[in-house]
């Protein structure tokens, strides 16, 4: 992309083409137009980096605006991060750079095919590697780095909800056999209070369905997707690297996760690095079972549901959690308006998860707190979700919109629990 | 200007510590370690007068468990050497027993200046860099908050109680215990963690004879007993006001 010198554009008065008299005012429109008076450096800086190019793509129609979910509490989308470059933003030191969640809807309506999912990491990584990154987003990297979980508790302890969870589950390096299921807990599940509870939940259900099942307990790490995606990669691939090694030591037939981020990690990031495995979102591999379950009692809960962006638009699964929600006794679930391809984020994603008082200092809500209000519109009494980082992010929106008492959040595996009592 | 920055390990705070069976130590069993904050801070101080006006930054330790990592994330960070020095032994030595141990290898280095943290959470009295200074008979600052080149001196300020601060010139070499750097210790990317790893440019030194000699030796180490608890003031806050009161008066802590 080069600058057009204004002296090559010709303007005639009158202009015959083709036989056609096109005189007039209106073909001024070729006229040097505002964004040849600046200079196209910065955006070429940017697209020439490996991974961002498609930025250069953006034609500025503005599909995108209407789907990003920043957007609509700030002013933000893909066609103004593009036109913000080309009037000489440096992205690379903007608060802008640390905004996108990587929910792929832009993505979804672009005719271009800007792909911020690619842009945003390949961007974030050269600044991570000239150490510009958000003080919290650092915090969660060195937890990553030293405890192997962005919420920096002990690696030790990573199996601890299992001793409350009222049913077994095989901790495979204290307890070594092939298992049929290797379910991979992830952080949340792990250690956040919220996330434990829909864990010994899952315990609960396996139990019941007699599954024959195993953890890597305080083997397991960080499977470091939404780390990736908030541009440290050497970090993804430093853990990315311990977990296949530690894998490879155990035999099972299936893995299952908790969690989105991991499960499009493990689905379409670890292959890169050289390992495949049969990975299902724990979604996926209930819904089919969930006709053998024990029923004990109909839950009268008007519910709605939230597509997580890693299992839905990322992954094309938006049926396994209806389909669980559909088959729990007595349910009554209403749709929100922007559902499944059209999803809207949390917020927690590609990174947002750790960027929270930075981000809301550059939005007028949060994510979770808009989405708790489109919730609370349908009318429904209880938020189902099935994405670890969700629960947290929405109780503490619940709380922040004043909706306490209006609205509960569940994991979808914690209903599946209640019913089952 | 060759600055050398003395780092060590402390236990991370994360896992619980225990005591040891003998009584006198921790149970290093389940203990990770992690970068002294303090040292920390000085590494960020080094590199910040490496970028401002060019100096060669060497990052110096004692050799035991995980401390190769430390110091290739101190070449990540921007040190230009890093040095292990050998004292024989992998256990954590005390201040003065470790200031022993390296003082030759620092004097082999042969810097202008060494930075080092103004205390550790095994040494809150903050004797290293005292003890440093006395060993190679180099002035000594501690507590500073910030060093600037003045020619063949540094400037630095010094923090004292109550928010004061003095700026102090101190001749070179000099031995400083640093506080806190200018800006918080900055992101050392796992890439270029990896890549110094990758190089593996340690350089070793052994401690000269009578290294790691004196120092105290620890006879008990036990967990805090636990008081009996605080009292709770109950009632309106009026009345919680005045028993706050009666208390300040009875304990002789209030004029008038």
């Amino acid at each position: 992309m080069s600058k057009v010198e204004p002296g090559r554009v010709r303007e005639d008065e009158h202009l015959i083409v083709e036989g056609m008299d096109i005189s007039g005012h209106w073909n001024r429109m070729f006229e040097q137009r505002v964004l040849w008076s600046h200079d196209t450096g910065p955006l070429e800086k940017l697209t020439a980096i490996t991974g961002a190019e498609s930025l250069a793509y953006c034609y500025q129609c503005g599909k995108c605006t209407s789907a990003c979910p920043v957007d609509s509490v700030g002013s933000y989308s893909p066609r103004k991060i593009f036109r913000k470059v080309q009037t000489g933003t440096d992205l690379l030191t903007n608060p802008d750079l640390w905004l996108c969640t990587t929910c792929a809807n832009c993505l979804r309506v672009c005719p271009k095919e800007v792909n911020m999912i690619s842009i945003m990491p390949a961007l974030r990584e050269v600044a991570v590697t000239e150490a510009n990154v958000p003080p919290e987003l650092q915090k969660a990297f060195e937890n990553t780095f030293q405890h192997g979980n962005p919420l920096g508790e002990p690696a030790r302890k990573r199996a601890d909800w299992v001793a409350e969870a009222g049913a077994p589950a095989t901790i495979l390096p204290r307890e070594r056999r092939p298992v049929d299921v290797l379910f991979y807990v992830e952080c949340y599940w792990s250690y956040h209070p919220r996330g434990r509870d829909a864990a010994r939940a899952f315990a609960r259900v396996m139990e019941k369905l007699g599954v024959d099942w195993g953890i890597l307990g305080p083997e397991e790490k960080c499977s470091c997707d939404s780390q990736r995606l908030a541009g440290e990669r050497g970090l993804f691939e430093m853990l990315a690297e311990q977990n296949i090694r530690t894998l490879a030591k155990y035999e099972f037939s299936r893995m299952v996760t908790s969690d989105p981020h991991a499960y499009n990690a493990l689905r379409n990031e670890y292959p890169k690095l050289g390992a495949e495995y049969p990975i299902q979102h724990y979604t996926q591999f209930l819904a089919p079972l969930m006709g053998q379950l024990p029923w004990k009692r109909r839950l009268d809960y008007k519910v709605t549901f939230h597509d997580p962006c890693y299992l839905g638009r990322h992954n094309g699964e938006y049926d396994a959690p209806r389909e669980m929600i559909r088959q729990i006794p007595g349910l009554q679930f209403t749709e929100m308006f922007r559902c499944k391809a059209n999803g809207y984020c949390c917020g927690g994603g590609g990174g947002g998860m750790w960027l929270d008082s930075f981000t809301g200092n550059h939005v007028t809500e949060r994510l979770s707190e808009r989405r708790v209000r489109e919730a609370v519109e349908t009318g429904a009494e209880m938020l189902v979700v099935c994405c670890p980082y969700e629960v947290s992010r929405f109780e503490d929106a619940v709380k922040s919109t004043g909706n306490e008492g209006r609205l509960l959040v569940r994991d979808v595996i914690e209903l599946v629990d209640e019913a089952l009592r | 200007m060759h600055i050398a920055v003395v780092v060590k390990q402390v236990p991370d705070l994360v896992e619980e510590l225990e005591v040891d069976a003998a009584g006198t130590g921790l149970d290093r069993a389940w203990v990770k370690m992690k970068l002294n904050e303090f040292d920390d801070h000085a590494l960020e101080q080094a590199v910040l007068l490496k970028e401002a006006g060019g100096a060669q930054v060497s990052v110096v330790a004692l050799d035991g468990e995980g401390i190769d990592q430390v110091l290739y994330a101190a070449v990540a960070r921007g040190a230009d050497r890093a040095l292990k020095v050998d004292a024989g032994t992998q256990e954590p030595l005390d201040s003065r027993r470790a200031a022993t141990a390296l003082a030759g290898a620092i004097r082999d280095l042969g810097p202008d200046l060494v930075l080092t943290g103004v205390q550790a959470a095994d040494d809150l009295f903050g004797q290293m860099a005292p003890f440093l200074a006395a060993e190679l008979g180099w002035p000594h600052v501690s507590v500073v908050s910030q060093v600037e080149v003045a020619g063949a001196a540094v400037r630095v300020q010094q923090e004292y109680a109550g928010g004061r601060m003095a700026t102090l010139e101190v001749d070179l070499p000099a031995v400083i215990g640093v506080q806190a750097a200018p800006q918080p210790p900055r992101y050392v990317p796992v890439s270029r963690l990896r890549q110094a790893m990758a190089s593996g440019a340690l350089e070793t030194a052994t401690a000269g004879a009578g290294a790691g000699t004196g120092g105290a030796a620890v006879t008990q180490l036990a967990k805090p007993e636990a008081g009996r608890g605080a009292e709770m003031l109950t009632g309106s806050p009026d009345q919680v006001a005045e028993k706050i009161e009666a208390l300040l008066r009875e304990r002789g802590l209030l004029r008038g």
